[in-house]
């Protein structure tokens, strides 16, 4: 195999400016943290919503929650992407189009449609998570709050949300991770994220095993550590006397 | 909106779909085989085999699918002319199947492991106390068993995979949502193509998924 093995070209020069390609790297990893915070704060807020009317015993509720999650999940997150990059901005009223099309940095246009979209996305499946959380609560939970008084709003908000967290951390932390992972589809509308800066690494230096061993390796450490986090918070919160407390 | 100039655009738009159809099939063809290996050496007693094949699920299943696909899009080609010895064109339909089931044979590999591992132990023995030997427990007893557990799972990660075949977008693989959006962008109507491409492919998934769920009540015992 005719390949030039250089494990040392993320310190040379891009030869624009004085970057190195690491830090085209570095600024890429940037993008993708962004994105993923900003879109998992849409998607936890709106997911806890709708994964709370999906469960209040009310039709029109639990039947807009569902169509909702409905549409979301069996719509390929590409073409999710490509209606709100492309189709959405025009459905805007004038100042407002011109406002996403002119004034607004490329950059900046991209990574709005990256966040509204997989906030939407991911919204859907934590909605699904937030409703086993809730059914999978006793029956008597609820009865019991109802017995003493609490209104239907109080008794999500002081019995059946504060215990369905708890128990959803596991698969709320694989959607978490999801959506950094979901985040690379940014780089097919140009916003210069972590795959896209590897892929241009990949292309200006030639030697693209060594980028994309970098980038797996980033995505991986990222992964664990955010896994790492994550169960620290579970045991922290975990409900006690509940069996999932501290595994075995 | 106008919608009019779909209809002759059908065609192509079908030949986009049967391209999706087969990185679906072929993906879960492959995807599946090599993920019951997996899911086969991960229970394996050899510590080295279970480690390895633990590795390899984790790997895969930390990193996008969409860096799997670029990656071999532009891997497979090198490692080919590697093993050959001479330049063998590889396109992206073969580079981008690969990528689908190295990727998906990690998610398959953790559903038949959990399918094997919900089989009661005493199959296992009897099958053992008849004589059989491990492989021969394994295909005529266990995995029959088990894989008639996890046919829905495995048809709902299928249902993902359908959408993930999108991707292949990235590599300019001509599948169905690529050719709406070159149709459309050709006729000058992007927004109507994609919008009608967004409606085939929730239709399809949609209606898949309730035969899925129709599917898991009767196989439940």
């Amino acid at each position: 195999m005719n390949y030039n093995w250089d494990w040392g070209v993320f310190f040379k020069s891009t030869g624009i400016g004085d970057e190195i390609y690491l830090d085209w790297f570095l600024a890429g990893l940037g993008w993708t943290i962004a994105l993923a915070l900003s879109a998992w704060i849409i998607a936890l807020l709106l997911g806890s919503l709708l994964g709370v009317l999906r469960t209040v015993p009310n039709r029109w509720a639990s039947g807009i929650a569902t169509t909702y999650v409905e549409i979301f999940r069996n719509v390929p997150l590409l073409v999710q992407l490509f209606l709100w990059y492309f189709l959405v901005p025009d459905l805007l009223p004038e100042p407002l189009e011109l406002w996403f099309k002119q004034d607004l940095n490329p950059a900046t246009s991209a990574y709005l449609s990256v966040v509204v979209c997989l906030g939407l996305f991911t919204a859907a499946r934590v909605c699904e998570q937030v409703r086993t959380g809730i059914q999978a609560l006793p029956k008597g939970q609820a009865a019991a709050a109802r017995a003493m008084g609490f209104t239907l709003p109080q008794i999500y908000r002081y019995v059946l949300l504060p215990q369905a967290f708890r128990i959803i951390i596991p698969p709320l932390t694989s959607e978490f991770l999801n959506i950094f992972k979901n985040s690379a589809v940014a780089s097919l509308i140009g916003l210069m994220e972590l795959l896209a800066q590897t892929k241009q690494t990949a292309e200006f230096s030639a030697n693209l095993f060594e980028a994309f061993t970098l980038a797996t390796l980033i995505y991986f450490v990222l992964n664990m550590s955010l896994m790492l986090f994550m169960r620290g918070v579970e045991k922290k919160v975990a409900v006690p006397g509940l069996m999932s407390v501290g595994g075995k | 909106m106008d919608f009019s100039a779909i209809p002759a655009a059908l065609p192509s738009l079908l030949e986009g779909m049967l391209l999706t159809l087969q990185l679906l099939v072929f993906g879960v063809a492959g995807g599946v085989a090599l993920g019951t290996v997996l899911a086969m050496m991960r229970l394996a007693h050899a510590p080295l085999l279970s480690n390895l094949a633990g590795l390899y699920v984790n790997y895969f299943r930390s990193i996008p699918l969409l860096l799997v696909i670029t990656w071999f899009y532009f891997a497979v080609p090198f490692i080919l002319r590697g093993i050959t010895g001479e330049d063998t064109p590889v396109g992206a339909f073969t580079s981008c199947l690969v990528a689908f089931v190295m990727f998906e044979a990690a998610y398959f590999c953790e559903i038949v492991r959990a399918g094997i591992q919900s089989i009661p132990k005493g199959q296992m023995a009897a099958a053992q106390a008849l004589g059989m030997t491990y492989g021969q427990c394994m295909r005529l007893v266990i995995l029959p068993l088990a894989f008639r557990k996890m046919t829905p799972l495995l048809l709902q990660q299928s249902i993902i995979l359908f959408q993930d075949t999108s991707l292949v977008y990235s590599v300019g693989l001509m599948d169905f949502l690529n050719s709406a959006r070159s149709r459309g962008d050709i006729i000058g109507q992007p927004h109507e193509f994609l919008i009608f491409a967004g409606l085939v492919y929730f239709v399809l998934s949609f209606s898949a998924s309730l035969l899925v769920k129709r599917l898991q009540k009767r196989l439940t015992v």
